[in-house]
């Protein structure tokens, strides 16, 4: 499977990202320019954390008039798995890939740690290799994590499990109902404030993450495989 | 001629604003305790050519489009003439 590491001006985690596919997941992954305009050779899509365009204006309000990403809404449309994290998942907001907005946090701080994560969808795409209900553990890294969604959102959310992660016990953000991470209603869109590529091997404290990225490659080879037969 | 766009991007009435509950606490501290609410916004000027078709069309699409998400925040704007080199 491959996968692109889109590259804005300012991301700063793609090298995490890049480093969690090549080394610990094994799989073929390339870093991506934002100017981009063909992504056609990649199976997944892969947005980092970071602070894109020094987050100016709003948190990914202006990576999300990249070049690039009209090639990743057509990827959404045509079913590709994508993953933004942090800064990714605030540019898949503002691009209109995922419903909502992402707030300050309630305490106006920068939160930097490991958090609980509780998996509340283990059908999706993404973390099929998890146990429903399972706890992990994966560090936050963000000023602005604190999602916000109306009601009428937050029932749909709900109604088609679109809700993947949310904070277990404390919320480090103020994010409306918990949430951690959510999909798009098709499920092949996530977005996700904590780093799993930051939690894939002990030596980083944690290796939680890592069945995220192998939920994908093995979905990916199961419809691959059905595809093909 | 040109038109000078003052646009002001505020969170929705229903939008918790953490950054002005901040600041109102320290008004408190202050001692002005008559504070009732404080909203944090931006504030932008747009310097627009005035051969523009339809201006507002222009200006409530450039806003829709960037300055403000929607999903929590509201916009509103004023004009003014002004003399440009």
């Amino acid at each position: 499977m491959k996968f692109a590491v889109i590259v804005f001006p300012g991301s700063n985690c793609d090298v995490d990202m890049y480093h969690a596919v090549k080394d610990i997941l094994g799989e073929e992954v390339e870093y991506v320019d934002h100017n981009v305009t063909d992504l056609d050779m990649f199976d997944g899509i892969l947005l980092p954390g970071g602070f894109s365009y020094g987050d100016y204006l709003r948190t990914g309000a202006l990576a999300r008039f990249s070049n690039v990403m009209d090639e990743v809404v057509k990827a959404a449309e045509a079913g590709k798995p994508i993953l933004g994290v942090c800064n990714g998942f605030q540019i898949l907001l503002e691009a209109d890939l995922l419903p909502g907005a992402m707030r300050r946090n309630d305490n106006l701080k920068f939160m930097c740690r490991p958090v609980e994560l509780r998996v509340e969808n283990n059908k999706s795409m993404f973390t099929s290799e998890y146990e429903s209900g399972e706890v992990i553990t994966v560090p936050i890294a963000h000023g602005e994590g604190n999602y916000y969604c109306d009601d009428e959102t937050l029932d749909r959310l709900q109604a088609n499990n679109q809700i993947v992660f949310t904070y277990n016990g404390t919320n480090p953000n103020g994010s409306i109902a918990d949430i951690a991470g959510i999909t798009n209603e098709r499920g092949n869109v996530l977005g996700m404030m904590p780093h799993p590529e930051r939690a894939v091997e002990e030596l980083l404290g944690s290796a939680d993450g890592m069945k995220l990225f192998q939920s994908i490659v093995k979905n990916w080879r199961l419809s691959a495989n059905v595809v093909t037969s | 001629m040109s038109y000078k766009v003052k646009v002001y991007v505020t969170l929705r009435e229903s939008v918790l604003d953490p950054q002005g509950s901040a600041v109102m606490g320290s008004l408190h501290k202050l001692n002005y305790q008559e504070v009732k609410d404080v909203r944090i916004g931006k504030y932008m000027e747009l310097l627009i050519d005035k051969s523009v078709k339809d201006l507002d069309k222009s200006v409530m699409e450039i806003c829709e489009k960037l300055l403000a998400n929607t999903v929590i925040e509201d916009y509103r704007y004023e004009v003014e003439e002004v003399v440009t080199q």
